[in-house]
């Protein structure tokens, strides 16, 4: 599946009320690990049609880095039924990133 | 059999990936092993200035996906992967990764380093809740607020200009009583108003809640403790040699970097060490590249002898 960029306007529908597991990315276009870890996201949003897998730009969205505690990016952050289940801050192998997936 | 590359590279940085790009180019078979993706830490870089041929800077990401591709081009593999264990002393060395065991004749070191840690307990606990080791990624997150930075050298001093540019005030705790860092920082560090000195400190513990409240200083020389509270931590106090995979097999110096010269050769034949990961005298974009071109080189030579 495609990855959503994901906005206070569709947070709601799209990870609070999803079905499935919800993966996002808190990332800056500015910020190099970030950039490091964004084609893995990619490549296991591609490969994973069991979860929805989502990118929040901090800079634009503000209010959902301030709501998770954003304070380093990358932060990754693993949903299911509106709730955290795991929130992990710096840039992490594709292995890493699927082991925090339930 | 499964099949035996000549020539694994062990990191995606610029040493690493001009490796596999000359050794590609001498028609050999080579893989590089990367665990998130090219440019090592020279992709955390927003602006390179001192690679030449670039008049007006580089951006480190964009650099490291074009010696990437620069390798590539030539035939050069790219495989994602986690190192986990090696086997380096034997004729055909085996890599143990997450994505399966990799076999090569040779093996290029190019693992770099990584950001040294305070050492502190509850720093790896508080790492991204107010402790943090990249000022141009985290330092955003700080408009208005105070942060302490750790560090006298040339990144911290980078750093510290970043942060001031952002928080309401910066502290720069160094362990000296005079910066090492070059002279063409001083001036914009004297004209930066909301930048604090404390000489001779060191941070002896961090305060904390679930996030840091403030550190607390221990001046060296008079002995003397300070509680400081501040909102974030930035730490610049160097690098460390990712090379905790090799301990047992390659020779390393006390500070961990692996013992080899110019030749790049190591204290292992068919095995060779380029980059940051090298002793060396300077660790810079050109010296690592520089270091790929000679461990391509010398393993052409190994190769030919092994083979006759």
């Amino acid at each position: 599946m495609s990855v959503l960029n994901i906005t206070k306007e569709n947070f709601e529908n799209e990870v609070v009320k999803s079905e499935k597991v919800v993966l996002l990315d808190f990332f800056a276009t500015w910020c190099g690990p970030c950039r490091m870890v964004s084609p893995i996201i990619d490549e296991i949003a591609a490969e994973n049609e069991h979860i929805v897998v989502g990118k929040v730009d901090v800079d634009a969205q503000t209010e959902l880095a301030t709501k998770f505690q954003v304070y380093s990016i990358p932060t990754l952050v693993v949903m299911k039924d509106g709730k955290v289940l795991t929130q992990s801050t710096g840039a992490k192998s594709k292995a890493q990133i699927l082991a925090m997936l339930p | 059999m499964e099949k035996v590359y000549d020539v694994l590279v062990l990191g995606g940085g610029p040493a690493g990936y001009t490796a596999a790009m000359y050794a590609a180019r001498a028609c050999l078979q080579v893989a590089v092993l990367e665990r998130l993706a090219a440019g090592g830490q020279m992709a955390l870089t927003h602006q390179v200035d001192n690679y030449p041929g670039f008049d007006e800077g580089v951006d480190g990401f964009d650099l490291g996906m074009r010696m990437q591709k620069g390798a590539e081009r030539f035939g050069a593999e790219t495989v994602y992967a986690d190192v986990q264990s090696v086997k380096l002393n034997q004729e055909i060395k085996e890599l143990q990764t997450d994505q399966g065991t990799f076999y090569g004749r040779t093996v290029i070191v190019a693992t770099g380093a990584n950001p040294r840690k305070l050492g502190l307990p509850m720093e790896q606990e508080l790492t991204g809740r107010g402790v943090h080791y990249c000022a141009a990624c985290d330092g955003m997150f700080y408009r208005g607020k105070t942060v302490v930075l750790v560090g006298g050298g040339n990144s911290a001093v980078a750093d510290a200009l970043t942060l001031a540019r952002v928080a309401k005030k910066v502290i720069l705790v160094h362990r000296r009583d005079t910066l090492r860092a070059s002279k063409i920082y001083h001036e914009p560090l004297e004209r930066a108003e909301n930048l604090e000195f404390r000489w001779n400190s060191e941070v002896a513990s961090l305060l904390h809640d679930d996030r840091v409240e403030g550190v607390v200083l221990r001046n060296k020389v008079t002995g003397e403790s300070e509680n400081i509270p501040c909102d974030g931590v930035f730490v610049s106090i160097g690098r460390t040699p990712a090379t905790e995979l090799f301990a047992n097999q390659l020779e390393l110096d006390e500070a961990g970097y692996i013992v080899a010269g110019e030749s790049t050769e190591t204290n292992l034949p068919g095995v060779y060490a380029v980059g940051d990961v090298r002793t060396k005298a300077v660790r810079q974009i050109v010296t690592a590249t520089a270091d790929g071109a000679v461990a391509a080189h010398e393993i052409e030579e190994y190769l030919a002898v092994a083979v006759a």
